[in-house]
């Protein structure tokens, strides 16, 4: 699998938007940036296109892209209910790794660490992506004994992971408290060198200039209300600027799969749940890797702005309210602060919830649906970010071939009635 | 924070509370023959809606016992707390559950005691 190399597909139209380059900003610059071209057009939805993506996430824009680049289809459309990346895409903490149990966990995320690890070059649009590092603590032995287990499974798929003991998690993140007598003590951890971070809006912000670039119209303010059918075939999307007719509806919704898949009559087993996270006060650096914590749903890694970042763990009950229940974060920063203990006096500036799709194997579904032309990518739950290009790129190749690629086909929906899951509550577990 | 009357005990904090998700999912009888995918309706397909909701949840941190809630997943407003084994009575809560697509599943007809001895001794 370490060397299977995606098709990035070709980049860029004749007479494409101009480049951005060192050489554009100073240019630019002469007239005080007032003349920076629009990134992506604002167009009216056309009557009929040969594809529509419902959802103007990152997971939404970058199928987009790949449909253009990789598979030719141009004549299509991204419909959004908001505006681009305003959902899950600028709300999560922005984590990116791929050192997953099992081996199909492991292509897909695998798969889209390659992508992150040329996306800024393929996209012209710097998306700051940054392998810092992702070290996962561990609380206790018995968490330390299934972590190595872990750590040998991921690296017979070879992708990196290491071991360290507390001593070596102390010399590599300096300001942690390594005592054992706190009540989430550092056993010790295991570390992805090649995870890490990326600007979550420069994703969605880049995908959506490529993919305009490549003729693709990204329609925000669209929601969908309905989506058309003859038999059990997809002839269109219903929506508050008019019908839409097309013959393949990609939706990709998070939060929303089950109220999109309820037009269709179709069932998931997904529950919508909040996700919270926090920033606090800019600091100077203290911070240079992603610090996750199974045990406490912690994960905390510091911007380049100086925020620190901090996520929690997901709520116990199903909302679609877009914020959380102050016990989580709460629970979440208890421990953080005594882990690192230059915390506690730190003010936190804003505070918000995102609505994901919480699938019960903790794995995504990548699939066709019985109803022809109709396909899902959806259950992300609590570590979509990760997967963006991945789930992109697969999808992608799903909508354009009519039939799933060896790295999507085991997450078809088919699998709650085969049985085969692929249970990555260990790896996933909340912590993304 | 979401406060939860529990019946027994009165207005708790949230934290005292354990969800257990959808309610009103009725096992089918293990001497049925139905097939995956309708078992499957029973085992992971769940009702998510955006809007009334009719959930289990239980006093975990005081009485233990369960009850039902039908809660909107919207504003989390509480429309009814209600008993186990009981149906709401309030109209919207009602209609929640009439309308939910597992009504209509093989699943949830392979619960009913009375359906099934009557087959069996046709």
């Amino acid at each position: 699998m370490a060397k299977n190399h995606p098709d990035r597909g070709q980049r860029g139209l004749p007479g494409g938007a101009p480049r951005y380059s060192a050489f554009a900003l100073a240019k630019k610059a002469m007239n005080y940036h007032q003349d920076w071209q629009r990134a992506w057009r604002d167009p009216e939805p056309k009557a009929e296109y040969d594809a529509v993506i419902i959802g103007g996430g990152g997971h939404g824009l970058a199928t987009a892209y790949y449909l253009a680049a990789v598979h030719g289809l141009t004549n299509i459309a991204v419909i959004e209910k908001g505006w681009i990346g305003g959902g899950n895409t600028g709300r999560n903490t922005t984590i990116i790794r791929s050192n997953y149990l099992w081996d199909e966990s492991a292509a897909i995320y695998e798969h889209s660490m390659k992508l992150w690890e040329g996306m800024s070059q393929d996209l012209n649009f710097n998306v700051m992506f940054s392998q810092r590092g992702v070290l996962t603590i561990a609380h206790s032995e018995h968490e330390l004994r299934e972590m190595s287990r872990r750590v040998h499974a991921i690296r017979l798929n070879g992708i990196d992971s290491e071991i360290l003991g507390p001593a070596e998690i102390k010399k590599f993140v300096p300001t942690i408290n390594i005592d054992q007598s706190i009540r989430y003590p550092v056993m010790g951890g295991f570390l992805q060198r090649r995870g890490g971070t990326a600007r979550h809006d420069a994703v969605a912000w880049g995908y959506a200039r490529a993919a305009d670039d490549l003729g693709v119209d990204i329609i925000q303010k669209c929601e969908v209300t309905g989506l058309r059918r003859q038999g059990r075939k997809i002839i269109g999307v219903e929506t508050s600027r008019g019908f839409i007719k097309t013959k393949k509806v990609g939706c990709v919704v998070a939060g929303h799969s089950s109220v999109v898949a309820a037009m269709a009559g179709i069932r998931l087993p997904i529950a919508s749940r909040p996700l919270q996270a926090l920033v606090s006060e800019p600091i100077k650096p203290i911070l240079d890797t992603v610090i996750m914590s199974n045990a406490v749903h912690m994960y905390i890694s510091q911007s380049d702005k100086g925020e620190m970042v901090l996520g929690a763990g997901v709520d116990k009950y199903n909302s679609y309210a877009q914020r959380g229940s102050f016990p989580v974060p709460e629970h979440m920063l208890a421990a953080a602060v005594e882990l690192f203990p230059v915390l506690s006096r730190l003010r936190m500036l804003r505070h918000w919830g995102g609505i994901v799709d919480t699938c019960p194997d903790a794995s995504p579904i990548i699939s066709k649906t019985d109803i022809e032309g109709l396909y899902f990518d959806c259950g992300w739950g609590t570590g979509g970010f990760k997967a963006t290009p991945g789930s992109g790129h697969v999808f992608a190749d799903l909508i354009a071939n009519d039939r799933p690629n060896k790295i999507a086909a085991p997450y078809s929906l088919d699998r709650f009635r085969s049985g085969l899951l692929i249970d990555e509550h260990g790896a996933a577990g909340v912590a993304h | 924070m979401l406060i939860i009357t529990c019946p027994f005990c009165g207005p708790r904090d949230e934290v005292e509370f354990a969800c257990g998700g959808e309610a009103h999912i009725a096992r089918p009888l293990a001497d049925n023959e139905i097939s995956d995918a309708d078992f499957a309706d029973y085992l992971f397909m769940r009702d998510n809606p955006k809007g009334l909701f009719l959930e289990r949840w239980r006093h975990s941190a005081g009485c233990r016992r369960w009850f039902n809630v039908a809660r909107d997943t919207v504003s989390n407003e509480i429309v009814e707390i209600y008993p186990m084994g009981s149906l709401p009575l309030k109209a919207t809560a009602k209609t929640t559950y009439k309308t939910s697509w597992r009504r209509d599943t093989a699943a949830e007809k392979a619960a009913t005691p009375s359906r099934s001895k009557a087959g069996g001794s046709k």
